[in-house]
């Protein structure tokens, strides 16, 4: 590792304005990407700018319309939230199967969804909710996050400050854990909306990363049930292969989980 | 038995201080003026080093020095060597490339070091290391077997045409082709055994120390065998002489094989200490441990079994490619051929074998022994034989173990090795019982209606453990000797100090070595203390590898201790009076059998010291040493039982059921005893289906981290249940054979004849992940 100064502010705007000053910083949230990355000598902040000690970037709250979890809220806290619990079971349910207890005691939801890795569990749930990530600047809409692999809609200085899930009527997710990282090796969520619409979203599996999937999605619209996929077809075109899974692995893992979501969903 | 004498579960008396963190491992070492090393690594599978230029780096903050591998040779350092000869089928002497510490000329895998820079911080030295400029020229790599046997194939070495190291071959071609022409049935398999990282918890290090005014070097390691070690960087790589050089492998996290041997990087920084005149530190990261720590298995087999009529085995043909990797590393030679077809008859009466092993170069990490090293993949090779041949003859496969079972000893095999005692009939009915085999259909059946493939796998494994005698091995070309040394001091109060040459990496030495010295004498343990791993407090000593330690290494002890016991009788004789046969020890006391006269060992040992009564002409003292060399191998064998169920939609294999029935003669402990069979199966069971080093045509490893190399993890394995058969070993005073591998040899053929027999075919290969396990579901569905 590079030598770095590391920075503990106490507010969301002390974080911005540290940011401001120093303009090689990175800001740190679990750690669980950016301080490997630094341990390989790969990336070289200048500055760290931890967020996970800001009160103000943790915490859950529901309403009768949505989840809100602020950014900083590790996924241990998440997986106790019996207002998470209550409010979205597959939010709960994909947090107690994202890595294992000594990353959920230090993963945080706002720098998973911030890392926009391929194979991570969180994006599939902001895009199959079609959840609202709020920054210090702005909200962005889940449709309009994501935009590639690890790459997102947010600004270099932007912080991520909560994520707002729509409470849907029904959701699901399932998840074919990758045997070395646990990331997904294939993951889907299922969500259907207070509305009826349906939206269906897999991570690890494209080479692009979080996608949704119209098949599935048309499919569970006419009849939302596990036997509705048994017809459906997934194409590996863009999918990913490799030592862990071809691609047509990867494209019969995204219907088996769809219907193991659906199935988990009710 | 006592309470912590030979058959007592002693909890672990070294755990209180790992459990705590106060271990104390080789990068715990601190000395004042401490300099840290980082090695300069090739990033090509196989290129020429055109030029180093450090005069950059050599400017940079904290940097005492940056040395080049030009300069190791220049101080006539030498090169690594292999230290078990094996010659080729047609005599020739194994073909050998030189494998100096760091490369002058040629790198021939990714990581191996060019350059070293030593600095006053680690990552001082890591950044002068991105300054110093290293010019390759590279040249076209093979990274398989195939690719490094194909006709204009790039060659690795000059000494090795064809990178080929040796054609070797065991048993009576003949014969064995006759008793082929005379088969009522062949049955043939083709087999890949993967190539496995050891990834121990500890990565190697080394903490090097030079006494200008001794002319004295003193080098902590992680080792398994710290006098070998010692040993071999005197004798062949002109660092120090012997009595110049001492060594200590402190507590040491895990070895699995890795640890034996002498690496680069040890001499490195002796070399390097000396010439900076500073004490030199290296400690691998995981990135360096998954590129330089000696990798293990990766055979390519094509193995033939003939059958009479009535389905008893009449011979067994085998041919084996072994991957060597880009150097013949310690004792890389023998693994594929005396650690593995001296196995091939496994627990079967088989008339006649022949097996051809042909070692290949390629420009991958050097390959050496690793948990079980050759056999498990001569049990992998052996049982997967036997289970396909039970199903293609149509005969339960429990019941053709059963009619070639080896049922009178001693029993001479084709193979060299002469089997002493066991009993494999009892550890495979103790494996049906405990798996209720009768009851399999049925949960088959109850598992196909709940849409999962039910399967169960059998593995009857032999091993062989203790690899001796020392004239026996060295007759087939070990550079070494394999006995063992003790030395048991009684101390004047009555403490007891055993000074061994095995070496405890994890087997909890400290207390099953105890728990033999507080059964003779009825103490507890508490009294007596196991020192080792150091060169200057233990004389000699070979260490602990191929699970040696309680056959040779304890027998050692016992031999020692009988003369303890010996002198001591005599001291108590004279002092109460009596005759020396009429003493008996019991209970930590000196008694006169028959009578209420006794004297306890502490008075005993401090007559011993003070001297002021023994015996005329008795020396004073109490303290006694022995050299153990056994008569042969010991052969640890049992028989598990795996049951798996297939979750067709996404390939993914659930060990359901995993019975474990061994034979290890005397059991110490049963308690370390079964945490050994627990820790050898899950490593089995990650061979089978997690486990898998690969790298790309270009010879990059792809699987250089957690990312990607999958170890296997709490929730990966079931919950064994393990039992025992027990034939005393009649070859050492203890009856013992050794436990520590077998869980790795065993399982895993188990494991992968559970998944073929609910795949209902044979095409997987090892690891069997649920990818593998789908695509070959699409073969079976295409077919149908």
């Amino acid at each position: 590792m590079y030598e770095t100064t590391y920075h503990r502010p106490a507010s969301i705007d002390e974080a911005a304005a540290l940011f401001a000053k120093h303009p090689e910083a990175k800001y740190l949230a679990g750690g669980h990407t950016l301080i490997p990355v630094m341990k390989q000598r790969l990336a070289a902040p200048s500055d760290i700018i931890d967020l996970a000690k800001i009160k103000d970037l943790i915490g859950i709250e529901a309403t009768s319309d949505a989840l809100i979890i602020k950014a900083a809220t590790t996924y241990y806290d998440i997986t106790q939230s019996p207002a998470a619990k209550k409010a979205i079971p597959a939010i709960v349910h994909l947090t107690s199967v994202l890595g294992d207890p000594a990353v959920r005691y230090r993963g945080t939801i706002g720098g998973s969804i911030a890392n926009n890795d391929p194979a991570a569990d969180y994006p599939a749930a902001v895009l199959a909710l079609n959840a609202t990530i709020k920054t210090n600047k702005r909200e962005i809409k889940g449709d309009d996050f994501f935009q590639g692999l690890f790459s997102t809609a947010l600004e270099e200085d932007e912080i991520i400050t909560s994520v707002s899930f729509p409470i849907p009527a029904k959701a699901g997710y399932a998840k074919m854990r990758h045997p070395a990282s646990r990331f997904a090796l294939t993951a889907v969520f299922v969500a259907q909306t207070r509305s009826g619409e349906v939206r269906v979203a897999a991570t690890g599996a494209s080479q692009s990363g979080v996608m949704r999937v119209p098949a599935i999605e048309a499919a569970l619209k006419a009849n939302w049930s596990v036997g509705a996929l048994d017809s459906v077809k997934i194409s590996a075109d863009g999918l990913m292969g490799d030592i862990h899974g071809s691609a047509e692995y990867r494209a019969n893992l995204i219907k088996v989980m769809a219907q193991r979501a659906v199935e988990a969903a009710g | 038995m006592g309470v912590e004498g030979i058959g007592a579960r002693v909890a672990r008396k070294e755990d209180k201080r790992f459990i705590t963190g106060r271990g104390r491992y080789v990068d715990d070492v601190k000395i004042v003026g401490l300099t840290h090393a980082h090695f300069i690594r090739s990033p090509h599978a196989h290129a020429k080093v055109k030029g180093i230029d450090a005069s950059a780096a050599k400017d940079m903050p904290g940097v005492v020095d940056v040395l080049t591998a030009q300069q190791l040779v220049d101080d006539k350092i030498g090169n690594l060597i292999c230290g078990w000869a094996v010659s080729s089928k047609d005599g020739t002497p194994m073909k050998m490339g030189a494998w100096p510490a760091m490369a002058p000329d040629t790198v021939r895998f990714v990581g191996q070091a060019v350059a070293v820079v030593i600095a006053e911080t680690k990552n001082q030295a890591k950044d002068a290391a991105e300054a110093v400029v290293v010019t390759y020229e590279e040249l076209p790599a093979v990274s398989s077997m195939t690719a490094a046997l194909a006709s204009g194939a790039p060659q690795l070495h000059p000494e090795a045409p064809g990178n080929v190291v040796y054609d070797w071959a065991i048993g009576d071609e003949k014969l064995t082709n006759d008793a082929f022409s005379k088969a009522a049935n062949v049955v043939s398999l083709d087999l890949t055994n993967n190539r496995l990282v050891p990834n121990a918890m500890e990565p190697r290090a080394a903490v090097a120390e030079y006494d200008d005014a001794e002319e004295h070097f003193t080098l902590h390691t992680t080792s398994q065998n710290p006098h070998v070690a010692r040993l071999v960087l005197s004798a062949f790589y002109n660092i120090a002489q012997e009595h110049k050089l001492r060594v200590i492998a402190p507590d040491v996290g895990g070895g699995f094989g890795s640890k034996i041997f002498i690496y680069p990087e040890e001499m490195v920084a002796l070399w390097a200490s000396k010439k900076v005149r500073r004490p030199v530190k290296w400690t691998g990261d995981r990135t360096e441990a998954f590129l330089t720590d000696a990798h293990g298995r990766d055979h390519i087999s094509h193995a033939e079994m003939a059958f009479d009529a009535n389905n008893r085995i009449l011979g067994l043909r085998v041919k084996t490619h072994a991957n060597f990797g880009a150097y013949m590393s310690l004792f890389s030679s023998s693994v594929p051929t005396y650690l593995y077809a001296t196995l091939l008859s496994g627990q079967y009466n088989i008339p006649t074998i022949y097996a051809e092993v042909m070692g290949v170069y390629t420009n991958t990490t050097p390959v050496d022994a690793y948990r079980g090293a050759g056999r498990p993949e001569a049990s992998y090779l052996v049982e997967r034989l036997m289970e396909t041949s039970a199903r293609q003859l149509k005969v339960d496969p429990a019941e053709l173990r059963r009619i070639n079972f080896v049922t009178q000893f001693p029993h001479q095999t084709p193979v060299i090795m002469a089997y002493d005692i066991g009993d494999f009939g009892a550890s495979l009915d103790a494996a049906l019982k405990a798996i209720d085999y009768a009851g399999f259909p049925a949960r088959k059946a109850k598992a196909k209606a709940a849409g999962k493939l039910r399967g169960l796998g059998f593995s009857c494994y032999i091993e062989a453990c203790g690899i001796a005698p020392s004239k026996a091995v060295g007759s087939l070309g070990a550079g070494v000797g394999l006995w063992e040394s003790a030395e048991v001091r009684v101390n004047p109060v009555g403490t007891i100090e055993v000074l061994t040459g095995s070496h405890s990496h994890g087997q909890g030495h400290e207390t099953t070595f105890a728990q033999l010295v507080a059964d003779r004498l009825g103490i507890s343990v508490d009294q007596v203390q196991i020192v080792h791993g150091d060169t200057d407090k233990v004389q000699f000593g070979m260490g602990t590898y191929g699970s040696r330690s309680a056959a040779v290494g304890m027998s050692a002890i016992f031999k020692a201790m009988e003369k303890v016991e010996a002198k001591a009788k005599k001291i108590a004789a004279h002092l109460l009076e009596a005759s020396e046969g009429d003493i008996v020890i019991e209970n930590g006391e000196f008694k006169v059998a028959g009578t209420d006269k006794a004297i306890a060992l502490p008075m005993v040992a401090l007559a011993a010291y003070t001297a002021h009564n023994l015996p005329d002409g008795m020396e004073p003292g109490l303290k006694e040493g022995a050299f153990y060399d056994p008569t042969n191998f010991t052969f640890p064998a049992g028989a598990y039982i795996c049951e798996v169920e297939i979750d067709p939609g996404t390939g993914k294999t659930d060990i359901v059921d995993f019975v474990a029935v061994d034979d290890f003669g005397r059991l110490i402990n049963p308690m370390i005893v079964e945490g050994q069979v627990h820790g050898g199966l899950a490593q089995g069971i990650g061979q089978a289906m997690l486990e898998s080093a690969i790298y790309d045509d270009n010879g990059q490893p792809v699987t250089a981290s957690f990312m990607d190399y999958a170890m296997p993890r709490a929730d990966d394995v079931p919950s064994f249940r393990v039992s025992h058969t027990t034939t005393l070993c009649p070859g050492n005073p203890l009856g013992v054979k050794g436990c520590g591998e077998a869980g790795a040899i065993g399982s895993s053929p188990a494991v992968i004849n559970a998944i073929t027999d609910a795949l209902g075919h044979n095409k997987i290969e090892m690891p069997a992940t649920p990818g593998r396990v789908w695509e070959a579901l699409q073969l079976q569905q295409a077919a149908e």
